[in-house]
């Protein structure tokens, strides 16, 4: 090659704005902050809302629906980036708005990098989502788990939120080793680290079978352990658990949006020609993941340690629509399947963030509300927001009229095209063990009586947002057509 | 009447009436609830009026049809309409809700609007049950309505509430979700139709159908509930307020058999065949077996549980001998079982909100404190064990009769527990009422005031009613079920 061929090609910046349009703010915000004297930082958290924002229009403006690639093709922009960047950001600002009185009572946490670290995190989905590169996939991963590592830690006085973040830290450095390594196996088969160019030299057969095979368990299991699912979910409940709620909240809804990018990215547009594979390997998680998360959810008195195991189960359900795109090298029900694997991972952010929210609705005064114990009588206190988490509950359980019940038939429906019936029965069996500890915090709520008389006090964007979200979980459980065939859409044109 | 989605409003007038009920808050506005909540159920009662004065009783068509797009991915479809198998119950649903707001009037002082919401929800939701006509949608308001009874358990429950309301939501889910997987089988199966009466024309092979109808089997079993997975009900009998036993009793049960008649016969009808055998034997296991354990309980509400499960043995029994005479009979016992068993429940709440017992040994002599009630109570108890001229004679008179044209042996194990059925209601009736005046308890009760009188009286009408003229019943059942018949009696096997 010579020198002149090496020309420095300017790339593409138009289809990378939103996140170059990040990375800028979050730079400047962490400037910004420097001068805030303000102890609430309101300054901070406004101009974090307003990037956030932002970025939204950014991304809505330069979404041309097409499929293309720049920076060398190691990003890509296509629509079904734009519609999870958009849900993240949206994610996100919920986030934002429900920790606010949390860690305003909490010393630690009330600084400007807390705002910071959740921007670089954001931008680091952001990565991840529009990835076209091995590197690239593992740069979003790590720009993610290392300001993730950093949030849990951030009430630095608490033991139980350092030793999380320590678990979290020294897991997650091994996961991202098996991932690495998986990674540089497949670099050795194919020649290439190009998701898209991966898929055209396994398509014409040029990589050795074998190494790949070998290279996909590593894969999948990296991928495994940041999705949570067993048995790579050790890290689930302590960290859940122990991290501050408003941390927790954070790490229970965008990066599950996240990873199901990366999974779509790496196994999809990437392996699909192993998918016979890696299907067999997601079925083995899948089932797993639902027997042991909802099975040990019902031994649980914490409630986020709780919601830790449901989290298992729900990432393991998921993962049930993606086993079923492609039955004996026939791809007609791809997009049927992985769609109803978007949505439903969607609608388990949207529950998510409610049921967290709650807990963070409850939690004042500097003291936790995350035991099963601290929901007693709800109902007497104020019926209102009782019955916001009994939809989200329900939601979660898959009882209609809630969205929970669409992304579980929408999956479910996969699975039966697909022929796997006997997925499907051990699904709904596990779902059903699920009930009941769903139903437990139901009970808890409308059945015993308050402990703690207490009126809820919390402020008034936090309250009106809570309520938004219940009644999203209740209106899409009603009119889920909208989200689903956008879904359906974007994947369409986007696979 | 056409253009009037009468349907639509049978559903959504009880709920949305539930809703603005909710916003009355809190306890101090209890009147208001009150008020409003008979308001609604009375407007719930009379817009399903008209599906009987307007019905046409010549067809066996769907009737009062509303067809909306719902979820066009899935191709669901908001898709109701009545026949003659299931007008009866939404009418029969709308009556109960009132009789329930009745019920419940100065008995419940705790979170009123609350409890009357969630009997109001809950009717709406039960009406679509009976109105869809599209396997999602049935399934959607089938499940939902768990929740709703659940809640009534739970809060205004007995002392056992919660493990009883956790026992019924568990059982009654787990074969739903069964029934679930069923209907995205036959979705997928039919090339992407969720249209209930498109399933009744689809082939399918003899195992698919064993398969399905099994899968039915378990959800309506559990629902109806038959032995042996009735084991919920005695529990969610005796810890629901009185209202809650009341639907439970009257509605909740007969979606069960109305899923038999709408699901497994028509879309399995030669897996109903091969396996008929086992569905009767179930019922009257069901019939016999659960007769004698009502006769030894101690606890009324417990026993009239028992008896509900050995008279929707008789509905079963009715169903699978495959004759108009049995399948009508069994929807007649469905209606009449509705009246019989929500007066029987009510009667028990009416002594246990005086004395707060159930047990049948804490009282004896009632007769002398409350005439009035041991009266009507009397008349129900007759309905309860088949006395003619009750509506609980003709049901399983009809049932019978058929029966005895199917296999005599199982005609004569039907008739002769009967006379069980007579021994327990009336001993218990005996027990409890006659005799002297057993404790100060019984003597310090006071009779029956106008609001109880007023139920009793609509119950009275509905089981004299239908036992002394139960032709507006059966006519308007007749073109559906020979329609169900014929179609039944041809294979699917292609």
């Amino acid at each position: 090659m010579t020198l002149a061929e090496m020309q420095f090609q300017m790339p593409d910046l138009r289809l990378a704005s939103a996140e170059i349009f990040m990375l800028l703010m979050a730079c400047l915000i962490l400037i910004l902050d420097l001068f805030v004297k303000d102890r609430k930082r309101t300054v901070t958290f406004v101009a974090t809302q307003l990037t956030l924002i932002g970025a939204a229009v950014v991304t809505f403006a330069t979404s041309s629906g097409e499929i293309a690639y720049t920076f060398s093709n190691m990003y890509v922009g296509d629509l079904m980036g734009d519609l999870l960047k958009l849900l993240l950001y949206l994610t996100v600002i919920v986030v934002l708005f429900y920790s606010r009185g949390y860690i305003l009572e909490r010393e630690q946490m009330a600084r400007g990098e807390y705002y910071s670290l959740v921007l670089f995190a954001t931008l680091g989905m952001m990565v991840m989502i529009s990835a076209n590169h091995l590197v690239t996939v593992y740069i979003g991963l790590e720009l993610l788990s290392l300001s993730l590592y950093a949030l849990v830690a951030m009430n630095r006085d608490s033991v139980p939120a350092t030793e999380a973040a320590m678990k979290f830290f020294v897991l997650g450095a091994l996961a991202s080793g098996l991932l690495l390594y998986g990674m540089s196996m497949i670099y050795g088969a194919t020649g290439t680290l190009e998701i898209t160019t991966i898929a055209e030299r396994l398509y014409t057969g040029q990589a050795d079978k074998s190494i790949l095979v070998f290279g996909l368990v590593f894969l999948v299991s990296g991928l495994a352990f940041k999705l949570g699912v067993v048995p790579f979910h050790m890290w689930i409940p302590d960290v859940y658990h122990g991290a501050p709620t408003a941390v927790t909240l954070f790490i229970a809804t965008a990066p599950k949006l996240a990873a199901f990018a990366m999974v779509i990215r790496l196994l999809v547009n990437g392996l699909i020609v192993l998918a016979q594979d890696w299907q067999t390997m997601l079925i083995l998680l899948s089932v797993l993941s639902m027997a042991i998360g909802n099975i040990a959810a019902i031994a649980q008195t914490n409630l986020k340690r709780m919601l830790a195991y449901s989290a298992i189960s729900h990432m393991g359900f998921m993962l049930l629509g993606m086993v079923t795109g492609v039955v004996g090298g026939d791809a007609r029900f791809a997009l049927n399947a992985y769609s109803s694997s978007m949505f439903y991972v969607i609608t388990y952010v949207l529950t998510s963030a409610g049921t967290f929210g709650m807990i963070l609705l409850l939690a004042r005064g500097g003291l936790e509300s995350d035991e099963l114990e601290d929901f007693k009588g709800l109902n007497k206190r104020s019926p209102w927001f009782a019955a916001v988490m009994m939809m989200m509950m329900f939601s979660m359980a898959g009882v209609p009229f809630f969205v929970g019940f669409f992304a579980k038939f929408s999956v479910l429906q996969a699975v039966v095209a697909a022929g796997y019936l006997w997925l499907a029965i051990v699904a709904v069996l596990f779902s059903l063990i699920g009930c009941f500890y769903y139903l437990r915090v139901v009970k808890i709520m409308y059945f015993d009586q308050p402990t703690n008389t207490a009126p809820i006090v919390a402020p008034m964007d936090m309250k009106i947002l809570m309520s938004a979200n219940g009644l999203a979980v209740a209106l899409l459980g009603i009119f889920p057509q909208a989200l689903m065939s956008l879904c359906a859409f974007s994947l369409l044109r986007s696979l | 009447m056409s253009g009037t989605p009468l349907l639509s409003l049978a559903i959504w007038v009880p709920i949305l009436a539930g809703f603005v009920v909710l916003a009355t808050g809190s306890d101090r506005n209890a009147p208001l609830a009150r008020m409003l909540s008979l308001i609604g159920a009375v407007a719930g009662l009379l817009v399903t009026i008209p599906l009987y004065t307007g019905f046409d009783m010549r067809t066996p068509a769907m009737q009062f049809v509303e067809l909306a797009t719902w979820i066009p991915r899935f191709n669901v479809n908001y898709h109701l309409g009545v026949d003659g198998i299931s007008m009866p119950f939404v009418i029969l649903n709308s009556f109960i809700t009132v009789t329930v707001v009745l019920a419940g009037w100065q008995v419940i002082d705790n979170k009123v609007a609350q409890y009357n919401a969630g009997f109001l929800i809950m009717s709406g939701l039960l009406n679509g049950i009976f109105s869809a006509l599209d396997g999602v949608l049935f399934y959607v308001f089938f499940e939902a309505s768990l929740i709703p009874l659940y809640l009534i358990i739970g809060i205004w429950g007995g002392p056992n509430r919660v493990y009883a309301a956790f026992k019924f939501f568990l059982f009654t889910l787990f074969g739903s979700l069964l029934f679930l997987l069923a209907l995205l089988y036959l979705f997928i199966n039919s090339g992407g139709s969720f249209a209930i009466l498109d399933w009744h024309q689809l082939p399918i092979g003899m195992s698919a159908q064993t398969w399905l109808f099994l899968a039915f089997l378990v959800a309506f079993a559990v629902k109806v509930p038959m032995w042996p997975v009735h084991t919920w009900l005695p529990d969610a009998h005796v810890e629901a307020p009185t209202g809650g036993s009341i639907v439970l009793a009257a509605i909740a049960l007969k979606l069960g058999a109305y899923g038999f008649l709408r699901f497994s016969l028509p879309i399995a009808p030669d897996a109903s065949h091969e396996l008929s055998g086992l569905v009767i034997a179930l019922s009257l296991i069901a019939i016999i077996y659960i007769g004698f354990v009502a006769l030894v309980q101690e606890d009324m509400k417990k026993l009239v549980a028992y008896s509900s499960i050995a008279h929707m043995g008789f509905v079963t029994l009715g169903f699978f001998m495959f004759s108009a005479m049995g399948i009508e009979g069994a929807l007649v016992q469905m209606i009449s079982h509705g009246f019989v068993s929500g007066a029987m429940f009510f009667a028990i709440g009416v002594m246990y909100d005086r004395a707060h017992s159930r047990q049948i040994a804490d009282y004896g002599g009632v007769v002398n404190t409350m005439p009035k009630f041991a009266a009507f109570f009397m008349l129900f108890a007759m309905a309860n064990a088949g006395l003619p001229a009750t509506s609980g004679f003709v049901g399983e008179f009809m049932v019978i009769l058929a029966a005895v044209d199917y296999n005599f042996w199982v005609a004569f194990a039907a008739a002769s527990t009967m006379i069980v059925g007579a021994a327990y209601t009336l001993w218990m009736y005996k027990r409890v009422v006659f005799g002297a005046v057993a404790n100060h308890h019984v003597a310090d009760l006071t009779d029956i005031n106008a609001r109880e009188f007023l139920v009793f009286v609509l119950f009275a009408i509905g089981a004299l009613g239908m036992g002394l003229y139960p032709q507006p019943f059966t006519e308007v059942m007749h073109s559906s079920v020979n329609e169900l018949l014929r179609h039944v009696a041809l294979s699917k096997i292609q």
